[in-house]
């Protein structure tokens, strides 16, 4: 990092800054050496490249420019290597940036080019000529150096992942500006383009009409660790299913409506069902609820849900099909006013009048009822009836609670129904990604056909092991290969695991006729033999009816 | 058809026509051995032949046994198989095992890297008709960088940490790698201590090769000493309750490994130095190229890769099974340190 001196002028103006930024951020596991590091980049760059770098970090990149097939294509001419050894390279290494920046040769001179200027000729490349386009990456990619050449590659094909959260680029913007961190964390929402505009205009400056679109942050809970008994009088806290959809915010204001996901995504138009709230629900309103899909007048599964998220035009039929509904948990926003800091129960009853309100409406707005106990027994036998639901357990949260930004322990919990399991049989494994490339860590396990003859695949999973596990595994692989189909291993069957997964439903799509909802690895059944693994027959007798 | 003079079989490298194994796994009458990492010289053989730098090393691993010493380029012949030893510039003492008999000459690299390390006598290539090579880092990502730049970079890193008051750990190989960092540590910014197993190998290599002075970490240690200094340990320390005396600590690993992303965040490691003590890419084409070797035998590391890129570019090449562990270099340091 440079003199404390220096910080008065704007020393840092380069891609070259931005990449070492970047080698920084990703070379800690410290959350204060990243905060330190942001926080003085965003006391020093120049504003363009600072909006540009909130943007990247927040995952607002431009559009990709450049197929993924032309850039390995490229690349590997360039580094003068034929294209199977190139992807060979790109199967150990695990990432596309990473493989090219490794495999071209190394640049003379350091890039002089500022980070926002590179963006701009990111964002003009994806009109260009196929030949154009190869010309720039290779110019571009022999005048950089290793590392801004990984930066700069990143760009066009991903995202960062490199440990930085939005709350902790937040947290050093706050310290940089001396603006709050949870104003930041709104201006920071929704639907803004770095090209179009300022650090001024979307940190510095106060601007109404900008608001009339924004959702606020959305408070997260974490999972429940220990008793539930720990968190105190059950008095205090109001218990409701945690329903299995999108996390939402409707918003409406000005007789529009927006509404946002979870993952800061603007989409109003997939869910034209909500347009039914403007008139009917007060301008003024943000509601927080969960998308929920709801077939014949009755909630779905995520399944149904998932042939309306990935869809760019909702047909008539499809919307008769698998309606949707908003299942209201909390209101953050009424008559205009933020009300985020009165305790939840005060919140839930304007959240319950409205709804009283407009029941008749036959508008497509539901309550996440709060479910009423005695004791935390009554808690807990609710929660045993999740399933039955179709909720992937309970919500548990403090009466008096504010609504809080961000993943914050204390006042709201999640405690989710206990997840199903089988005892599988590793069959193949692949390399991980990002931080666990080049070790084998991504798995395919198979369970018995029902004469328990042969192992047929029924889920794949890549979590659940300590890194140990995974390098006591990994290097088992290595010597147990049967056969290797690319990135792709078969290995003896010999390891049993104890799979869990949060759903199960029927598919024609998979070869098991079954498919689960995030499977992972529990337990590695060292004490059991593959012979005493599980039956296709078992995990159907899973499937609710 | 002849047997080759060289077959690869499930004790190790056998020369026939010798009856002497070169770097075996299971125990033999009669080994000749490259170096001193425990994958290449293992227990319980009868007689040991190896460079006479690297018979202390082996002493010090495997404890008393029937060994022999012999110099670079010296010729010994076994019923008419003439053997003798080249550098292979991978660790002290390491050594190609040159093997001819009625003309035809094979070159069992053992493991080797073709920069001049500053500890090593450097790797010498030895014309041959067939070259048996490691390919531990046999992709196109592996590029280094020169030792010079890399030992600069460490020296930055530790001088910064001193300036925040901390203590810089580094890991490496207690055997080779460690001394390569002794070696090459500006002890201008401070004090080098040593891990115990570290230190143990370095009393063994002092008479061979002369090294900066350092202080054993013992029980006796004051934490209070470690300040601003470095301290050489082995990757097994990470994490052990050993280095807690060393708080407040910054760790760094160098290794060929630290290449990828991945594996430094994966260790949880601060910082990784890219410095390996075998080729890179580059390093083994060039080597393969000035043996005039056609017939290459890859034994470890990325060996379907890359012995199908030496078969694309004309060689012939193949790939034979052996115990030895490129592709798991991350794990010898653990195997090292429970020997």
């Amino acid at each position: 990092m440079r003199e404390e001196n220096q910080d008065k002028e704007l020393s840092l103006k380069g891609m070259r800054d931005f990449a070492e930024l970047i080698k920084t951020l990703d070379s800690t596991n410290k959350t204060t050496l990243k905060v330190a590091a942001l926080t003085h980049y965003f006391k020093n760059a120049e504003d363009k490249d600072k909006v540009w770098t909130i943007a990247i970090l927040s995952h607002r990149r431009p559009p990709r420019p450049v197929n993924t097939t032309l850039m390995r294509e490229w690349a590997s001419e360039l580094a003068n290597i034929p294209a199977w050894l190139f992807e060979e390279s790109y199967h150990i290494v695990g990432d596309l940036a990473e493989t090219i920046a490794l495999v071209i040769p190394q640049a003379e001179e350091p890039s002089a080019k500022s980070l926002n200027q590179f963006l701009q000729e990111i964002i003009d490349l994806k009109a260009k000529s196929e030949a154009e386009k190869k010309e720039y990456l290779h110019e571009n990619w022999l005048s950089l150096n290793y590392y801004e050449r990984f930066v700069f590659t990143k760009l066009i094909t991903g995202s960062f992942r490199i440990g930085v959260s939005q709350k902790l680029m937040t947290r050093a913007l706050s310290k940089a500006t001396d603006i709050d961190e949870d104003i930041l964390a709104y201006k920071m929402m929704g639907n803004w383009k770095p090209e179009k505009t300022t650090f001024k205009k979307l940190i510095l400056e106060e601007n109404e009409e900008d608001y009339l679109s924004k959702p606020y942050p959305f408070y997260l809970a974490y999972a429940i660790d220990g008793d539930v008994e720990e968190l105190g009088d059950v008095a205090e806290w109001s218990a409701e299913h945690k329903w299995d959809g999108i996390r939402s915010q409707v918003i409406v204001r000005n007789d529009e409506l927006f509404v946002w996901s979870r993952g800061e995504e603007l989409v109003t138009d997939k869910y034209p069902e909500f347009e039914d709230f403007v008139g009917k629900v007060p301008n003024g309103t943000v509601i927080d609820g969960e998308i929920l899909p709801f077939p014949d007048g009755k909630i779905g599964t995520f399944k149904d849900l998932q042939t309306r998220i990935g869809r760019k035009n909702i047909s008539k039929k499809l919307l008769e099909k698998t309606p949707v509904i908003l299942k209201a948990y909390d209101v953050l926003e009424w008559k205009g006013e933020d009300i985020r800091t009165e305790p939840f129960i005060e919140r839930r009853k304007i959240l319950e009048k409205l709804y009283a309100e407009v029941a008749a409406e036959e508008i497509p707005l539901h309550l996440s009822e709060r479910i009423s106990f005695k004791n935390w027994v009554e808690v807990a036998e609710e929660r045993e009836r999740a399933r039955e639901e179709k909720s992937e357990g309970l919500m548990l949260k403090r009466l008096d609670s504010p609504y809080l930004v961000g993943r914050k322990k204390g006042d709201w919990w999640k405690w989710k129904v206990d997840p199903l399991t089988v005892d599988a049989v590793l069959t193949y494994a692949m390399r991980g990604h990002g931080r666990r490339k080049n070790l084998f860590t991504d798995y395919t396990f198979g369970l018995w056909d029902d004469d328990k003859k042969e192992l047929v695949t029924f889920a794949k999973a890549y979590s659940g092991l300590t890194d140990a596990e995974f390098r006591k595994l990994d290097n088992w692989i290595k010597k147990n290969t049967l056969e290797r189909f690319g990135p792709v291993r078969s290995v003896t069957p010999h390891h049993v695991f104890e799979i869990a997964f949060e759903g199960i439903a029927e598919s024609k799509r998979h070869k098991s006729g079954v498919a689960t909802r995030f499977p992972r690895m529990v337990r590695w059944r060292t004490d059991k033999n593959i012979h005493e693994a599980n039956t296709l027959g078992e995990l159907r007798d899973l499937i609710p009816d | 058809m002849k047997p080759p003079l060289l077959a690869f079989n499930k004790k190790g490298i056998y020369c026939e026509a010798a009856d002497v194994y070169l770097d075996p796994w299971k125990p033999v009458d009669k080994a000749i051995i490259s170096h001193g990492h425990a994958d290449h010289s293992r227990w319980g053989n009868k007689k040991y032949i190896t460079h006479h730098s690297n018979v202390p090393i082996i002493k010090h691993r495997l404890g008393e046994i029937e060994v022999s010493g012999k110099e670079w380029n010296e010729t010994f012949t076994i019923n008419g198989v003439k053997f003798s030893l080249h550098p292979a510039g991978h660790i002290i003492g390491s050594s190609q095992i040159r093997v001819e008999y009625k003309g035809e000459v094979w070159v069992f690299t053992g493991d080797y890297k073709d920069e001049d390390d500053g500890v090593a006598v450097p790797y010498e290539p030895v014309k041959c008709h067939t070259f048996i090579t490691e390919c531990t880092f046999g992709l196109p990502a592996f590029k280094w960088q020169s030792q010079a730049e890399v030992f600069s970079e460490i020296n930055n890193w530790w001088q910064q940490n001193k300036e925040n008051g901390q203590t810089s750990v580094i890991f490496g190989y207690s055997l080779g790698k460690a001394q390569r960092l002794l070696k090459h540590l500006d002890t201008s910014i401070g004090e080098i201590y040593t891990h115990g197993a570290i230190e143990n190998m370095t009393e063994v290599i002092r008479p061979l090769s002369e090294m900066p002075e350092t202080t054993r970490i013992t029980r006796d240690t004051k934490n209070n000493e470690f300040k601003g200094n470095i301290v050489v340990a082995p990757p097994s320390a990470h994490g052990s309750p050993w280095i807690k005396k060393m708080v407040a600590y910054v760790t760094a690993s160098a290794s060929g490994w630290m290449t990828f992303r991945g594996a430094r965040r994966r260790r949880a490691i601060d910082r990784g130095f890219v410095l390996s003590d075998h080729c890179d890419w580059q390093g083994l084409l060039k080597s393969i190229k000035a043996t005039g070797a056609e017939k290459v035998i890859c034994t470890h590391g990325y060996t379907d890769i890359f012995s199908r890129y030496l078969r694309e570019i004309g060689y012939d090449a193949r790939t034979e099974e052996t115990q030895y562990e490129g592709e798991m270099g991350e794990e010898e340091s653990k195997k090292e340190i429970e020997n």
